[in-house]
């Protein structure tokens, strides 16, 4: 009887509507927050932030871009690490080529070319589908990829490919050590979960997923299929094109665009699978998993006394028993896994 | 109740339409009208054509000849999303429900033209987006309570049972406030209890709301009880229209029916 809805009625439609209409939810999303903001600050190494933090949370905002065009749209793609490095790219260029540039309009702006970029090439959706489709996705993965290492002006003529991101700096306070890192990525990526919620639960977020599931319904009822899809591939580029931004900016440093290839494109998918289609929250749990797993095997792996060249292969292992589990035996992933248990909680310690 | 159910002029009048699947012949020079408030039934056996003809209606389909006349516009080809914003809303013979999300949301699309906010609005869930978001959800309340569905409302429609399903698309229809609503076979496979719920519904739809509709039905009890008149098709040819009386003491519709069963 921990997690109990009873009891709780809603008088108003407003009350009805929010994001988090039961209380117990409402208070371990505030308490989730504290923790993220204030107690993982005080407390976590420099290792903690770089090496698990960062990345957990920049990934977790590219799968949510990934998982809105994919969840929540139908529409599938392996281009995701290019719709990053346009964000990235472009972000940096406009530091760069504009004087007294505001970082964060960089990353805006650098998303705004990434969700342009997504519009163009979300072109072909509205022509072919499924397979069709990802292989055009599949194009552009390359062919931005190519474009960026081949036009030197995007990487500013530096002869190795490679650029150094700009410092990070608002209002003059400068972003440098991990911890403050941390903080920055936190909140552009806690800003953007919520604003992705909002779209989610409004006419935007149904115009996306009456689409995927019947769009001859959906065009009757008055819905624009070529609307609802561009602006899926618009907003999702845009949340990749960020997170590319906060990559280069906050997590590498310095970035030649091979940093955005197929790999990352499929790993981020991998997290969108494993997380739970057409789940914000799934977004978060499917990267924290791939995120943690190596590092969890790499323990196993020591403490079981196995030799080190073992871990880089159980991970592939691992990682393809499990797609394999979730593809076929829940691919509603671990949001769903996530919400029975919720539902158990509610009737434990009575089943009935 | 009887202001609304006031027969009156001709709103939709099609006229000599012929549609071809390249050498299938699914309607021939088929015309005929329907007036305001009244219930209008279309019949016929297995692929005589009457899903055909709704998808005409509303623009799912183009024909190769004839035209549509909507409120005194007439056209070749009606174009879907016209058809929407000109109150005409419409189920499926095949439930056509988005599978993936719960009945509120279902019935939540059918008001997706009545709401103006931009995408970015509704991302920050300001001022217009949320005003709409609620007033919206108002109107959907009602439609809700209307065709009793309060218990399921948070329900995934991919868990309701058939009845219900049929019934949550009627309710996504009426959402959208529709001055015609086009039903294609709202009754088929229900038992007797729920074909009752049904009538009941598209009765007191007509009556309240004094909602035009356009029903297929293959249950005759059901088309001479609450039609005012039938549309006969068979094999993509009209072959009777009147009033269930006249239509029922029609020879050939006779025949037809004789021939198919
Ligand atoms: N999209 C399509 N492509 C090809 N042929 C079609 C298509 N839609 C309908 N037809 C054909 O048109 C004819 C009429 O079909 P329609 O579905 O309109 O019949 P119906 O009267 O609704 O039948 P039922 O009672 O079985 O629903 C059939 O021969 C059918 O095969
Ligand atoms: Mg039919």
């Amino acid at each position: 009887m921990i997690y109990r809805e009873a009891g709780q009625y809603k008088t108003t439609y407003l009350n009805d509507s929010q994001i988090f209409p039961i209380a117990q939810d409402r208070v371990a999303v505030a308490l989730l927050l504290v923790v993220a903001f204030v107690a993982i600050p005080l407390f976590a190494t420099p290792y903690i932030f770089s090496g698990i933090l960062i990345p957990f949370l920049i990934l977790a905002l590219a799968t949510l871009g990934l998982n809105i065009l994919t969840g929540y749209a139908g529409q599938i793609s392996l281009g995701t690490a290019a719709f990053m490095a346009v964000g990235a790219f472009a972000s940096y260029n406009f530091m760069l080529r504009v004087p007294g540039m505001p970082v964060l309009l960089a990353f805006v702006l650098g998303g705004i070319c990434a969700a342009l970029v997504g519009i163009l090439f979300g072109l072909p959706s509205l022509r072919i589908r499924g397979f069709y489709l990802a292989a055009s996705t599949l194009a552009t993965q390359f062919f931005v990829v190519w474009c960026l290492t081949k036009v030197p002006w995007f990487t500013n003529n530096s002869s190795s490919g490679v650029i150094t991101a700009q410092q990070v700096e608002i209002l003059g306070f400068k972003f440098e050590t991990p911890q403050q890192k941390y903080l920055l990525v936190l909140a552009v990526v806690a800003v953007m979960a919520l604003l992705a919620k909002n779209m989610v639960r409004s006419t935007v977020g149904r115009s996306w997923m009456a689409v995927r599931d019947m769009d001859v319904a959906a065009e009757v009822i008055g819905f624009r299929i070529m609307k609802s899809k561009l602006t899926a591939f618009a907003v999702s580029s845009f949340y990749c094109g960020v997170a590319g931004a906060l990559y280069a900016f906050c997590y590498l440093g310095t970035v030649e665009p091979e940093a955005y290839n197929l790999d990352l494109s499929f790993r981020i998918l991998f997290m969108v699978i494993i997380g739970g289609l057409g789940s914000i929250l799934g977004s978060f749990l499917g990267a924290g998993f791939i995120v943690l797993l190596p590092i969890f095997l790499s323990v196993v792996v020591h403490y079981t006394g196995l030799p080190n060249s073992v871990t880089s292969n159980l991970e592939l292992m691992v990682f393809g028993a499990l797609i394999i589990f979730f593809l076929i035996v829940e691919p509603h992933g671990l949001a769903r896994l996530w919400q029975i248990g919720k539902e158990k909680l509610r009737l434990w310690p009575f089943p009935h | 109740m009887t202001d609304a159910r006031k027969i009156g002029d001709v709103i939709l009048k099609v006229d000599n339409i012929s549609l071809r699947f390249g050498g299938v012949k699914a309607l021939t020079d088929i015309s005929f009208d329907v007036r305001e408030h009244e219930i209008r039934a279309i019949i016929g056996p297995n692929g005589a054509g009457k899903s055909s003809m709704l998808n005409v209606i509303n623009g799912v389909y183009t024909p190769q000849e004839g035209t549509i006349t909507f409120h005194g516009e007439v056209r070749q080809d009606m174009d879907t999303h016209q058809a929407a914003e000109n109150g005409i809303a419409r189920t499926f013979q095949n439930i056509a429900l988005f599978t993936g999300m719960t009945v509120l949301d279902n019935i939540m699309t059918g008001r997706n033209l009545k709401i103006k906010s931009t995408f970015i609005e509704q991302a920050f869930w300001f001022g217009r987006a949320r005003r709409e978001e609620i007033e919206n959800r108002k109107k959907v309340e009602e439609i809700i309570d209307f065709l009793q569905l309060q218990s399921v409302r948070k329900t995934p429609v991919a868990r309701l049972p058939y009845g219900i399903k049929k019934r949550v698309e009627l309710a996504r229809a009426l959402a959208a406030e529709p001055t015609m609503l086009l039903l294609d076979e709202p009754m088929a496979g229900m038992n007797v209890e729920e074909k009752q719920d049904m009538c009941r519904f598209v009765l007191d739809t007509n009556d309240q709301f004094g909602t035009t509709i356009v029903l297929i039905e293959h249950d005759m009890g059901v088309v001479m009880d609450i039609s005012d008149r039938v549309v006969v098709l068979d094999y993509g040819k009209k072959i009777g229209d009147g009033t269930p009386n006249e239509v029922r003491n029609n020879p050939d519709v006779i025949k037809a029916y004789l021939g198919a069963h």
